[in-house]
């Protein structure tokens, strides 16, 4: 029973932190058809600027804060000096967002070192939540309830104001969005900071669960790329559900077949790819 | 066509004769840079002339090279029975992979690409009964093809010279055939092929699994060269090096991945031997052949070239 809540508990902490990663990821993509492969270094580059503000103010939700502005400047910057200049060329964008991502991995090191740095849990969430005899861990619960209520600030984002209505237009028709006076460039701009602040926070949220580490990045990276390949590209309801059902499958399957886990990640994406090319809730094909 | 020619045999003379000048460093420079080659080749066949950008080359080398490794290891096979068991096992997995990634096109093309290899990636960490996980598959041995024994450097280069010139005189006949010209036109118009009774789809499948099978062949070379396997092989880095290759040369030309090959072994090794920031220099090159030479070296020398030849 212990074991079950656990894992559970585990996978929907999981779900969490990969929904922050593709949530932007998505949004991105689905805006601007680029597929930010440095999306992954930013929610490492997040993890590691929380060791360091951890060290000056042991404060998580701070450091957070701090890593999610850094980070969002850094997208911001990515954006503008390098991304724009390609626009039009998406080959190119993804290769120089695959370049950025080697040398964010390696400053990282460069700065940082090889050695995993575990970030603290706030004091307060460290001990278990014991309810009934079982304990919960009450820092995963914490990180569940920070995804949902991010899932629902943007999902009233996206429906209810006039930037959300805007980066909708955007997402199914470009061309048409621009043609009605939508500003295509800041907007563009914006939600590329805003999914690199999410990746960034993400990373600092994360860091009590998994540690800052080099190599970080590659192994968040294919399971945000699992999670929008499921949940189909612009879809927010498609990166929630989809962040729940990979980080389900991915630590079920590393309890009970650890030498197995990432090969079972493969079953979902192929049936997923097989019957719905677009993913689960995709609405333009990728 | 008479200069060419020329420099064909110029370039054939100086490829045999260069085990007898230069030392074995460089014999094994060479070496790296054939089955580099051959990788970027069959990876400039799905990029180039498929126009289908993969970033997980690396799978072809690392599962053809931990078959080989396993087969030999833990089954005790020999060199004639592992290699065919590992091309045709990565061939199948390529034909798998293929059926998975091609039901999209594009970016979507990449990252399932990209996902699929990183799947492998972490299994090859994972999965330690197969693979001992991060400490790889050491013990293994070069094969001695008709009593022939590869561990000297000299004899190596020649080996894997022939396997290079036989890869690439089939991946040149692949693209000039009336198939290749429907990939092309694949690539260009696939509407338009599809109206005209290609079957697009199939066209590239094909061409998918013909690339895995080089690429597995690079895969052989690759682990007799060094005799260990670990799953850095894997590793989305040397998925994008075969990439950088590929575009740093010259996508859609024979010459180019072979050029680009040659440029990033040299520099991967010039940069290793003086400071360990491979991986920053990898992806500043990377910005920077996007940014300022989109279409790669070979193409560009070739039209300086007629450009200085017009006067």
């Amino acid at each position: 029973m212990q074991f079950w809540i656990i894992q559970t508990l585990n996978s929907l902490a999981l779900g969490a932190l990969l929904f922050l990663l593709a949530a932007g990821f998505s949004l991105i993509f689905g805006l601007m058809r680029i597929a930010n492969l440095t999306h992954g270094s930013l929610f490492m580059l997040g993890a590691y600027l929380g060791v360091s503000v951890l060290r000056i103010v042991p404060n998580l939700w701070l450091a957070a804060l701090v890593a999610a502005l850094a980070v969002a400047l850094c997208g911001g910057l990515l954006e503008r000096l390098l991304l724009r200049p390609l626009t039009g060329k998406p080959l190119g964008q993804v290769l120089v967002t695959l370049g950025i991502s080697f040398i964010v991995a390696d400053l990282c090191l460069m700065i940082w070192g090889g050695d995993p740095i575990p970030l603290a849990a706030p004091a307060s969430l460290q001990r278990p939540l014991i309810v009934g005899g079982i304990a919960f861990p009450a820092y995963r619960l914490v990180v569940l309830g920070i995804a949902v209520l991010t899932a629902i600030g943007l999902h009233a984002l996206m429906e209810w104001t006039r930037i959300g209505a805007m980066i909708r237009a955007g997402v199914d028709d470009m061309p048409m969005a621009r043609a009605v006076g939508i500003p295509a460039s800041r907007l563009f701009t914006t939600v590329f900071c805003l999914g690199a602040a999410l990746a960034g926070a993400g990373g600092v949220i994360g860091g009590p669960i998994m540690s800052a580490y080099p190599g970080l990045d590659a192994d968040m990276l294919p399971l945000a790329l699992i999670v929008v390949i499921l949940g189909g590209v612009g879809s927010l309801l498609g990166a929630f559900v989809g962040s729940f059902i990979t980080a389900a499958i991915y630590t079920f399957g590393s309890a009970l077949l650890p030498d197995l886990a990432y090969v079972i990640l493969f079953l979902p994406m192929i049936v997923v790819i097989a019957f719905r090319p677009r993913g689960l809730f995709g609405r333009s094909g990728a | 066509m008479r200069g060419s020619t020329a420099a064909w045999i110029i370039v054939g003379v100086a490829l045999a004769g260069f085990p007898l000048i230069g030392g074995d460093f460089y014999v094994n420079l060479a070496s790296q840079i054939f089955i580099a080659a051959i990788l970027a080749a069959s990876l400039n066949l799905l990029v180039g002339y498929g126009g289908l950008v993969s970033l997980g080359h690396a799978a072809w080398v690392g599962l053809a090279a931990y078959t080989s490794a396993w087969l030999y290891l833990r089954l005790g096979f020999g060199h004639w029975i592992t290699a065919p068991l590992a091309l045709a096992a990565t061939t199948l997995i390529a034909g798998l992979f293929g059926w998975i990634a091609l039901r999209a096109t594009g970016l979507g093309f990449l990252m399932i690409t990209l996902a699929l290899s990183q799947v492998l990636w972490g299994t090859a960490y994972r999965w330690a009964a197969v693979t001992e996980g991060d400490k790889g598959l050491s013990g293994l041995t070069r094969p001695a093809p008709f009593g022939v024994n590869l561990d000297r450097p000299m004899a190596f280069y020649y080996f894997s010279l022939a396997v290079t010139l036989v890869a690439i005189w089939m991946m040149a006949r692949f693209v000039g055939s009336p198939f290749g010209a429907s990939l092309r036109g694949s690539r260009d118009e696939p509407r338009r092929m599809n109206a005209l009774g290609h079957n697009v789809w199939l066209v590239r499948w094909i061409t998918f699994v013909y690339s895995g099978f080089w690429g597995a062949v690079a895969g052989l070379l690759f682990v007799y060269y060094h005799k260990y396997i670990h799953p850095t092989t894997l590793s989305l880095t040397n998925s994008a090096e075969a990439l950088l290759g590929v575009i740093a040369g010259g996508a859609g030309t024979i010459a180019g991945p072979i050029v680009g090959a040659a440029i990033v072994v040299i520099l991967k090794n010039y940069v290793s031997a003086y400071l360990e920031r491979w991986n920053m220099l990898l992806g500043l090159v990377f910005v920077l052949i996007v940014i300022f030479m989109p279409d790669g070296v070979v193409p560009g020398v070739r039209r300086g070239w007629d450009r200085w030849r017009k006067g």
